[in-house]
């Protein structure tokens, strides 16, 4: 019984509940940093581990924080691992660290996080909160990954940097849409996306619940 | 004087915090479905925008650089947009009530408008000085304005048009702006600073 709450509790990020596609929570990374997969992988990467470690250190404790101040507390403490994050990446991938710039701080006001302590971690066991922030990561890691595929694909032919569209000029015949990696692109693509899915799923999608 | 008035130009049209950067797309999409009260949710943010500028500057330029902090700048960044929001609040509420009554429930959802702390962080990273930095603020706020009005005009029309079911909310929302951002590229052939 207990494995199957947990299992529940990780499983509703990748869908059900998909910051993205369902919810609409951290918009801003999502679109401004999916124009290569790599980028998009390390982003989602990046708020999953914040968002883990913030879940895990706000569901411990839970009960110390003063309701009237629980907010500045939680965005303290993200601050903190965020800070951590920023210096991994400086010292360990200097280019992507470069190229996801000031998005990468931005991530202390990203709303999937600070909606998952106020909404899940600041109410539930830790067990619960650190399954509920895998899914959650996960889900929003995957979705990234997704959008900024195609958007490569048909930007540049490329997935993860490796060719599979030969573009003209190189033996093929493919030319790169150079709207997919405008911010353009990123706004089609993404609003697309959401309206196939929910086509599909015959449910609309959430109005934003963080702002 | 030209720089000035390139930063400031640069700041509401060419690099447009919404449509460049992606910056507070979240009001952008959910708030704004009335020219008026995106109008006075962009006066708001204009507001808090051009006055944490110089605050966060002095303390960046005073108190973390010269102790060696920059560290703790997201810390503090945050920290400040936090307090002022909350005091700026507080302060209206006293003086003016009708100001109070327009500005004031859009006032404690600013604090995680990233737009906000994204200006703080790139003032710093450009290396501005305080009035460059006050004036980069006013101006990422008017464009932010401009953006989320236009928006709110195209969404009251939206109200007539015949939206197919999947596409209603979020995704046409987010269609809207890509075609906002094709025409605001435009722009880009200003020269910038």
């Amino acid at each position: 019984m207990k494995e199957y709450i947990l299992f529940k509790d990780a499983l509703k990020g990748l869908w059900k509940e998909n910051p993205v596609f369902r919810q609409l929570l951290g918009m801003c990374p999502t679109l401004a940093v999916t124009n290569a997969a790599v980028y998009g992988l390390s982003m989602g990467l990046a708020t999953a581990f914040v968002l883990l470690c913030s879940s895990i250190i706000i569901s411990t404790f839970r009960r110390v924080f003063p309701h009237e101040v629980r907010i500045a507390s939680f965005v303290v403490i993200i601050a903190t691992f965020v800070t951590i994050v920023d210096l991994f990446l400086k010292g360990n991938f200097p280019a992507i660290s470069k190229a996801l710039g000031p998005y990468i701080p931005l991530i202390v006001v990203n709303c999937l996080i600070l909606g998952r302590q106020e909404m899940f971690a600041s109410k539930n066991p830790v067990h619960r909160s650190v399954a509920d922030a895998l899914g959650m990561g996960v889900g929003f890691t995957l979705a990234l990954i997704a959008l900024a595929s195609i958007r490569e694909l048909l930007g540049s032919g490329s997935i993860f940097g490796i060719q599979i569209l030969a573009l003209v000029g190189k033996g093929g015949g493919f030319r790169p849409w150079i709207i997919m990696l405008l911010p353009a692109g990123a706004f089609l693509t993404l609003g697309t996306m959401i309206g196939i899915s929910n086509f599909f799923t015959g449910k609309m999608a959430n109005r934003s619940a963080c702002h | 004087m030209g720089n000035l008035f390139l930063i400031f130009i640069s700041a509401v049209v060419v690099n447009n915090f919404v449509l460049k950067y992606f910056l507070g797309i979240c009001p952008f999409l959910g708030v704004s479905s009335e020219v008026k009260s995106s109008l006075n949710m962009g006066m708001a943010v204009t507001f808090v925008m051009t006055l944490t500028a110089p605050v966060v500057w002095l303390l960046s330029t005073f108190v973390l650089i010269k102790f060696k902090l920059p560290f703790l700048e997201y810390v503090t960044d945050i920290i400040v947009i936090a307090a002022l929001v909350q005091l700026l609040e507080m302060f209206i509420k006293k003086t003016s009530r009708g100001l109070y009554r327009t500005l004031g429930i859009y006032l404690p959802l600013i604090t995680t408008n990233c737009a906000i702390l994204f200006s703080a962080l790139f003032l710093v990273l450009r290396q501005y000085n305080i009035i460059q930095s006050t004036l980069f603020g006013l101006g990422s706020g008017l464009g932010f304005t401009l953006a989320i009005v236009i928006m709110a005009g195209i969404k009251e029309e939206l109200e007539f048009a015949d939206v197919p079911e999947a596409l209603k909310g979020a995704p046409i929302g987010l269609l809207i702006a890509g075609l906002m951002a094709l025409a605001f590229y435009g722009f880009v052939g200003l020269p910038s600073a």
